[in-house]
């Protein structure tokens, strides 16, 4: 096993993810035997590689002008919401 | 199924036909994987985490395809979050092979490859980050395309890994898949990663002669692993392509083994990113009565998400994180130009 539980609990941690105590073996089985497996990366020669950071060399990143160009819609986007009040996103509350 | 939608459409495009007037799509019924955002209509990508979610906006790709006159008859079936390759992790259930039930179709574009196959719709949209367009295309018998990165646009395509995904057609045909993929690709302002390029007439280019064309055969997927009876179609269709006058060369990719590893460091890693978005507050899946903020994140991600999605959010958050980030990810990222470097080099 490459990864111990409580690596696994920080990592669910890190993630933002609660794995119930059932599924905690499971997931420390399955992402030990994956980080074993990408592990033989570390043996490609890479000496002098730049990293690839675009799919596509020559891309640029576009700029477009600092303007309004979207109309609001905010009724529209909050009908997903799970709850909303004056046209707020209602969360728990964090500040006591 | 979009049934009413599907049928007003429908009637109006007999109008347009009738008036003599249309495009080669006029009429054509489609159908979208459910990762492309249709406004008024629910996408769910196939999880929990949106199975209540109407997308305020059309992606750029429904957009072109119902400007093109295309009738929209539904969304399909998908491995959640397009993470699998046999539609087996989609919230909704499993799809199945139309040529045989007791198969998977792949996937993750698993549902799109069935209704095509089954003759329920002649085109749908697929996307592909790691053979989600091919390998289903290939278990149900169709033609599938994953365009080059940047030719379509993702605009209001739900994101999986970034630097990887692209959005492409499965279909009966090599010309039906030309027709589709003409009118999806193209520049979009909205997709920062669309690439500003003029588009081929692709169907045009059906009929050459492949005269002259050099087909490279990479000599590594033909080693251990192969099996006989997919040797035997693989070679029948170099055969073919020899008797229309294309040049075969055997070619070598020897970076070609750290391509697994690579994709199972890099998908994951762009896949824990882009799912963050799922938080529980402005959309998606909320837990019952959350305590305080953090049990909000954790309980309505560690519900709303899959067993397969839940495991790639994590390797992705490993291979990100402090101490790992070097060996993982950025070790990663540099096989990657190494896979690339062995293309430049072809000729």
């Amino acid at each position: 096993m490459s990864l111990t539980r409580t690596q696994v609990e920080g990592i669910a941690h890190l993630a933002r993810l609660e794995i119930t105590e059932a599924q905690m073996p499971v997931y420390v089985d399955s992402l030990s035997r994956i980080i074993d497996f990408v592990e033989q990366l570390a043996a490609a020669d890479t000496a002098g590689i730049e990293p690839m950071a675009h799919p596509l060399a020559d891309q640029v990143q576009r700029l477009r002008p600092d303007a309004v160009s979207e109309t609001d819609q905010r009724e529209k986007f909050q009908q997903n919401a799970p709850s909303v009040a004056a046209g707020l996103y209602l969360v728990p509350k964090v500040i006591e | 199924m979009t049934a009413d939608r599907a049928l007003a459409d429908a009637r109006a495009a007999d109008e347009v036909l009738a008036k003599g007037e249309g495009g080669p799509l006029t009429g054509v019924p489609v159908a979208h994987k459910d990762i492309f955002c249709t406004d008024g209509i629910r996408t769910t990508c196939s999880s929990k985490m949106l199975s209540n979610f109407v997308a305020p906006y059309d992606a750029t790709v429904v957009r072109r395809w119902r400007a093109a006159g295309t009738v929209l008859l539904g969304k399909t079936n998908m491995d959640e979050f397009a993470m699998g390759s046999s539609n087996e992790t989609s919230y909704f259930g499993p799809v199945r092979n139309p040529w045989d039930l007791r198969r998977v179709p792949g996937g993750s574009s698993g549902g799109s490859a069935a209704a095509v196959a089954a003759c329920i719709a002649p085109v749908a949209t697929g996307t592909d980050t790691g053979g989600s367009i091919r390998q289903p295309a290939a278990l149900t018998n169709l033609t599938g395309i994953k365009p080059t990165y940047g030719r379509v646009s993702r605009y209001g395509m739900i994101a999986f890994a970034s630097s990887l995904d692209q959005a492409g057609v499965l279909a009966r045909s090599a010309e039906d898949a030309a027709l589709l993929l003409e009118a999806m690709s193209g520049f979009d302002p909205n997709d920062s990663t669309s690439v500003d390029r003029p588009v081929p007439n692709y169907a045009a280019e059906l009929n050459q002669p492949l005269n002259g064309l050099r087909v490279g055969i990479i000599r590594e997927f033909f080693g251990a692993g192969l099996d006989p009876a997919v040797e035997k179609c693989v070679r029948a269709a170099i055969e073919q392509l020899q008797k229309e006058g294309a040049v075969i060369k055997d070619v070598s990719l020897p970076s070609l083994p750290l391509s697994v590893p690579t994709y199972y460091v890099v998908a994951p890693a762009e896949c824990s990113s882009n799912l963050s978005r799922f938080d529980g507050v402005r959309f998606g899946h909320r837990c019952e009565q959350p305590k305080d903020l953090l049990d909000l994140y954790k309980r309505s991600r560690g519900e709303g998400f899959g067993a397969e999605v839940k495991r790639r959010i994590m390797t992705g958050t490993y291979v990100l994180s402090a101490g790992y980030y070097d060996a993982y990810y950025l070790q990663a990222q540099k096989c990657r130009a190494l896979i690339a470097d062995d293309f430049a080099r072809l000729q």
